[in-house]
């Protein structure tokens, strides 16, 4: 039988779910059960950091539930992840690791950054109709109850994403205690809302033209199901999604909970989630509207059959990873070029040391992406360009990267400058040893290819690498003078033969 | 004419019927079984037993409901304009009469033609011969004097505990020897002996019986030895059995329903029955210590609690009174090879009870319980029966590691206790047992199946519109749909989920769950058939339920029926609507359909222009369905099924037997079926189970005509 049964589980910030899926090349992926738990973890963490007793218990009670659902099914593998209101839990390891002990679940905790591309993920899975919108300007605005991401998208690449403090839950809070009148809630979410989207229009925006909205949440996607669930199918004209928010605005909460069937409670965050898409949508200007109606488990489930090769996809999420990278490094004015170069040469090195190194296909992506990212700090100042690339960096969202990730490629940013600090005598950092380890590893490449791109006249461009015993020979296709390369390289090499014990040494290809 | 229509408020209380008054006039119509010359004998016991323990039901809920209402000063009115006050006084005057319509059909009807058919029924031990005084004596000595606890009161005694529903002796005796005042005391009747005693006669001709009241009224002095009996009279009392369970305030539901078990006897009495002719003295001491008011005493003219009847029916060797026991017929798809998995996959499977078996249902979850691809097994239980295959095969699945969960009803009335006995059974056994859901009845009746196959999971579905008891399912008439349509299967799996109390699912397939949307579900049905006929269009609803007293639904239902929408209605017992009110609901037809078999299933039938929608399912047209139950409405899509259902609802429509119409007097007359061929739908049902079975396809189109006289008097109606 080539059916995998795999759960997902998303401990979210107002609801615990778990989709169980059915996985084949034949049916893909194939929702089975979806069960959901409400329970509000954001409210507490975000105000005090903390989760209480019952919170806790209540939590364990659930998941011991759903792993008692995963055995029925017979549930070969699962995920679990947790998200903003995991994430801002100060003891959240020992509340994790109560939960494992308790339940046998373990909760993987998602940065801000995984999460939305896990999300993302969850709208690409529905292939064509996607692939079809990101053609033209898209912003995707996943809204969350912590924060909102607005993703955008022009000619099928990711332009930016970001993160903005405007989550349902949060502003519910903020309106519960102004104390106001039903009729002033859309204006205070519109005040609320209108500095940091015009902040957003103004960076990022820049006069491209935003035709679609794609939108991932839960209570306009369950609201237009209700009323009809072909309405997810595809997109919806901006003037038919403003009737419904009209109509919304329109009705009291328990009027407008009977007209669509669902929970008078969550009308309230209905009413905002759509209030604040209509506010992107007049910002931007948009003339289409999508809600797929997926959800992060959809994501996990999405990401793990990709893993597991049940699943192909035609779009490179990889890409869009790289692409965000390089508008990031356009922001700060780096340059492409020379990143380029940079990336060929690292990469051809990387390849032909994958013995040595022992690193796989993700730290590759984070050797790409630090060469992109080689010079962003310069932006700021020409002196100490290390320390503020890491600045950089660690402040900026690169979609789909993990804190950790993150953190690396700050490292092997910083440390293609500046003099190595060893774990053993480092000040500061998250990184585990072996995370160091891995930026280590990836600064020592990031150097010897900074250093053969030394003038920045791209001699190196045409280079190939070959390990011969304890030398990694590096042979380049050129007629520039590369004097000043050479020269130079036994320096910012010694790094290099330091990490792996293997000389990197220059020779110019033969008849030239 | 759109503005006509707007003029009219259909919720004008004189256009409906209150409940109550309803359900006694359902009540007389099983009566008129009783009192049918066309139906055998011991059948008409049967039916007379009935109307005496639905009435014992009734003032046990509904009067007792309606007494609480008016002790708290609460007068709503009803639907019909009646408050609480109001609907008691008009009941008093109903009740009375159906109490003697009970006795007379007992004392002049039945008893006379027991004697003739060989069954002499003893009316008083005095009527005894010295032989069978003798007898009796000693069947008392021997039976039943060891049971009984004679209770004497005085002064230093209180006034004993009467029992809910007990029969009793109360006597009033004086000491021996001294000439002080009357004192009361009294005996239960022995509710563990057999009512009726048989006594030995000479001819086989003609056998004797009497009743065990009879028996220990005539030892009573041996009860009471140091008394002289002045006098010695049956009675029997009715108490508030309405229980509303405080589900906010219990923390453990089951604790609190046992709790409420046991107070149940404690219940206020609303109703006193005593022997006719009973001595003025004892009555008034009986009456004022049990705060009697002269409207809730029952003076009857013959034996209290007649549901002795259904024991009656019971005696061996008068099967030629009775009629001819129906064996339930095999169901034709589950013939054959293969498990009850891979003729479900064959198509969708409608069973239709009693008329066919209810073991493909048992059978369901017996094979889910030993097939080893079987996953899981979830069911909603509601009232089983004493013994049930159902509760073994879900007790044998979870040691054979399947996940069983079961939804356990405790707040089933009158079964709480049997409930809780086999709920901890399953649990003992490893099964996940809900108990209830705060606040709302699970009546709903679906199980689900999970099971891995080859190109994954597969979910197999019954779902139904009676209980899972393989008791009833002989006599109730239900229907139930098998099926592994995927739709209903993940909507069957949402329903189990949220059962557990995990949220509703982001949508619903096929079902239509209650109370949720499932009112709004049937309003726009009902408006939908409105819409078409405005339109020009055809409209028309066919709808058989047990109960209609929803306001929203009846007003809509009348508003179709202004707009010219053909209602056909077959609603067992109460029914609120009226029909024949100019305006309102001309266009309405409401027929009752009370025969050997309790009709029970739900089905609904919407024209939608051409393209008829059938549904099924658990919920009654009452508020309590739709608004405080956890109820399952499912359609019949498969076109074969869907013809086999209005085939069904065709011949209830058509009996002339056993249907009786509602006029637009209010009353019930038996439908017309002069001229036209005798049909009676529940013998037609049985007799297409048969052919069935037998594996002949053509409809039996031999029926025998009977003539005119031998039906019941009917009439034109409109």
């Amino acid at each position: 039988m080539s059916i995998k049964t795999f759960a997902a589980i998303d401990v979210g910030s107002y609801e615990l779910s778990m989709k169980i899926f059915e996985m084949s090349r034949k049916e893909k992926l194939h929702e089975i059960d979806h069960i959901r738990h409400r329970i509000d973890l954001g409210t507490e963490t975000y105000t005090t950091g903390k989760l209480s007793h019952e919170k806790v218990d209540e939590l364990c009670r659930v998941l011991g539930e759903y792993a008692d659902i995963m055995q029925t099914y017979q549930v070969s593998d699962y995920k679990a992840y947790g998200t903003s209101a995991v994430r801002e839990m100060v003891n959240r390891a020992i509340v994790l690791e109560q939960i494992k002990q308790r339940t046998g679940i373990h909760i993987d905790v998602l940065s801000n950054s995984e999460q939305r591309f896990l999300d993302y993920k969850s709208v690409a899975s529905r292939g064509e109709q996607f692939n079809c919108l990101i053609s033209s300007g898209t912003a995707i605005i996943d809204i969350g109850g912590g924060s909102l991401q607005v993703s955008l998208f022009d000619k099928d690449s990711l332009v930016t994403t970001q993160n903005m403090r405007l989550g349902i839950l949060r502003i519910r809070e903020h309106l519960s205690q102004l104390k106001l009148k039903p009729l002033q809630y859309g204006e205070i979410i519109e005040e609320l809302s209108a500095g940091q989207i015009e902040v957003l229009a103004k960076l990022y925006l820049k006069g491209r033209k935003i035709e679609n909205i794609i939108i991932v949440d839960e209570y306009i996607s369950n609201a237009l199901a209700k009323r009809d669930r072909a309405l997810l199918e595809n997109y919806i004209d901006a003037g038919q999604y403003v009737s419904f928010v009209e109509e919304i605005k329109g009705h009291s909460l328990s009027e407008m909970g009977k007209l669509l069937q669902m929970p008078e409670e969550s009308m309230f965050l209905l009413y905002i989630s759509s209030v604040l898409v209509m506010q992107f949508q007049q910002a931007m200007g948009a003339g289409r509207v999508w809600v797929p109606g997926v959800t992060l488990c959809d994501g996990i489930g999405y990401e793990y059959a990709e893993k597991n090769k049940i699943l192909f996809t035609n779009h490179d999420f990889e890409k869009d990873i790289i692409d965000c990278t390089q508008n990031i490094s356009k922001r700060y004015m780096g340059s492409k070029k020379r990143g380029e170069t940079l990336e060929r040469i690292a990469l051809t090195v990387f390849d032909s040391m994958k013995k040595v190194h022992g690193l796989g296909k993700r730290e590759r992506l984070l050797l790409r992406l630090a060469a992109l990212l080689h010079d962003c700090g310069k932006y700021i100042t020409m002196t100490n360009v290390g320390e503020a690339s890491y600045e950089i960096i660690m402040s900026t969202e690169i979609i789909g990267l993990s804190h950790v990730e993150q953190e690396i490629v700050a490292n092997v940013v910083r440390y293609n400058y500046r003099e190595f600090v060893y774990f053993e005598s480092r000040q500061e950092g998250r990184l585990d040893k072996q995370s160091y380890l891995t930026a280590a590893k990836l600064a020592a490449i990031l150097r010897v290819a900074t250093a053969l791109d030394r003038s920045h006249k791209e001699k190196f461009r045409n280079i190939v690498a070959a390990l011969r015993e304890r030398q990694l020979v590096l042979t380049v296709d050129t007629t520039y003078d590369i004097t000043l390369e050479k020269g130079l390289f036994s320096s910012k090499a010694a790094f290099f033969e330091e990490m792996f014990d293997i000389k990197p040494v220059i020779k110019r290809k033969r008849g030239v | 004419m759109a503005e006509k229509e707007k003029k009219i408020d259909f919720k004008n209380p004189k256009y409906y019927t209150n409940r109550e008054l309803s359900w006694i006039l359902f009540n007389i119509r099983v009566l008129n079984e009783a009192r049918d010359k066309s139906i055998p004998l011991f059948e008409r016991l049967k039916f007379l037993s009935i109307t005496a323990s639905n009435l014992d039901e009734f003032f046990m809920i509904r009067v007792a409901s309606l007494k609480d209402m008016v002790s708290v000063h609460y007068d709503k009115p009803d639907i019909a304009g009646l408050s609480p006050q109001e609907q008691l006084k008009e009941l008093d005057k109903v009740t009375h009469d159906l109490v003697s319509l009970q006795y007379s059909t007992y004392t002049r009807s039945l008893l006379p033609l027991l004697e003739k058919n060989g069954l002499h029924v003893i009316q008083a031990h005095e009527d005894l011969s010295k032989a069978e005084g003798e007898y009796v004596d000693r069947y008392f000595k021997e039976n039943v004097y060891p049971v009984l606890t004679p209770m004497a009161v005085d002064s230093s005694r209180p006034f004993p505990l009467i029992r809910n529903k007990s029969l009793n002796i109360g006597a009033l005796v004086k000491k021996k020897g001294e000439d002080k005042e009357l004192e009361f005391a009294t005996v239960q009747v022995p509710s563990v002996l057999p009512r009726i005693v048989e006594i030995p006669s000479g001819g086989a001709d003609c056998r004797k019986v009497i009743l065990l009241e009879e028996i220990i009224e005539k030892n009573i002095e041996n009860l009471f030895l140091n008394y002289d009996i002045v006098c010695a009279h049956p009675f029997r009392i009715m108490r508030n059995a309405d229980l509303t369970i405080e589900e906010d305030e219990a923390a453990d539901l089951l604790k609190e329903i046992e709790r409420q078990l046991k107070k149940r006897q404690w219940g206020q009495a609303i109703r006193l029955e005593v022997e006719a002719g009973i001595d003025k003295r004892l009555l008034k001491i009986i009456e004022k210590e049990l705060h009697i008011k002269e409207e809730d005493l029952y003076q009857i003219p013959g034996p209290l609690d007649l549901t002795f009847l259904m024991k009656m029916y019971g005696m061996d060797g008068f099967d030629h009174l009775k009629k001819p026991r129906y064996e339930p017929q095999p169901v034709p798809e589950m013939e054959g090879e293969g498990n009850i998995f891979e003729k479900i996959q064959k198509g969708d499977i409608l069973l239709f009870h009693p008329y066919q078996t209810f073991t493909p249902v048992v059978e369901f979850i017996k094979q889910a319980a030993k097939d080893p691809q079987v996953l899981a097994i979830k069911q909603t239980l509601y009232r089983v029966s004493g013994n049930s295959p159902i509760i073994a095969a879900l007790a044998q699945a979870a040691e054979n590691g399947k996940q069983v969960s079961v939804l356990v009803e405790l707040k089933a009335r009158f079964d709480e206790e049997n409930n809780i006995v086999w709920a901890k059974k399953l649990e003992k056994a490893g099964c996940h047992v809900i108990y209830g859901l705060v606040g709302l009845k699970t009546h709903s009746k679906i199980t689900l199946v999970v099971r891995r196959e080859e190109d994954g999971i597969a979910r197999y579905v019954h779902l139904g519109t009676g209980n899972y008891n393989d008791a009833t399912a002989k006599l109730y008439t239900d229907m139930g749909l098998l099926t592994c349509s995927e739709t209903i299967g993940e909507d069957a799996t949402a329903v189990f989920n949220m059962l557990s109390g995990y949220s509703e699912p982001l949508n619903w397939n096929k079902l239509s769950l209650a109370p949720l949307w499932l009112k709004d579900k049937f309003l726009f049905l009902i408006r939908r058939e409105t819409e078409n006929a405005r339109n020009g269009r055809k409209g028309k609803i066919i709808a058989k339920v047990n109960s209609l007293c929803d306001q929203d639904i009846i007003a809509a239902l009348y508003e179709a029926s202004t707009a010219g929408v053909k209602i056909h209605l077959i609603i067992r017992g109460i029914c609120c609507l009226r029909v024949g009110i100019p305006g309102v609901s001309e266009n309405i037809k409401v027929r009752s359909i009370v025969g050997n078999f309790l009709e029970h299933s739900r089905i609904f039938y919407f024209e939608n222009d051409g393209d008829a929608e059938i549904y099924m399912g658990s919920a009654d047209w009452m508020p309590r369905n739709l608004e405080r139950r956890v109820e399952i409405l499912f359609p019949v899509e498969k076109e074969e099924l869907k013809k086999r259902v209005v085939h069904i609802l065709d011949v209830q429509l058509k009996d002339n037997v056993k249907a009786n119409v509602l006029n637009k007097d209010n009353g019930y007359e038996k439908a017309d079926g002069r001229g036209k061929e005798r049909l009676d739908s529940q013998e037609e049902f049985c007799r297409e189970a048969m052919e069935q079975a037998a594996g002949e396809k053509e409809a039996y189109n031999n029926r025998v005509f009977i003539p005119e006289s031998a039906v019941e008097p009917s009439y034109e109606i409109e």
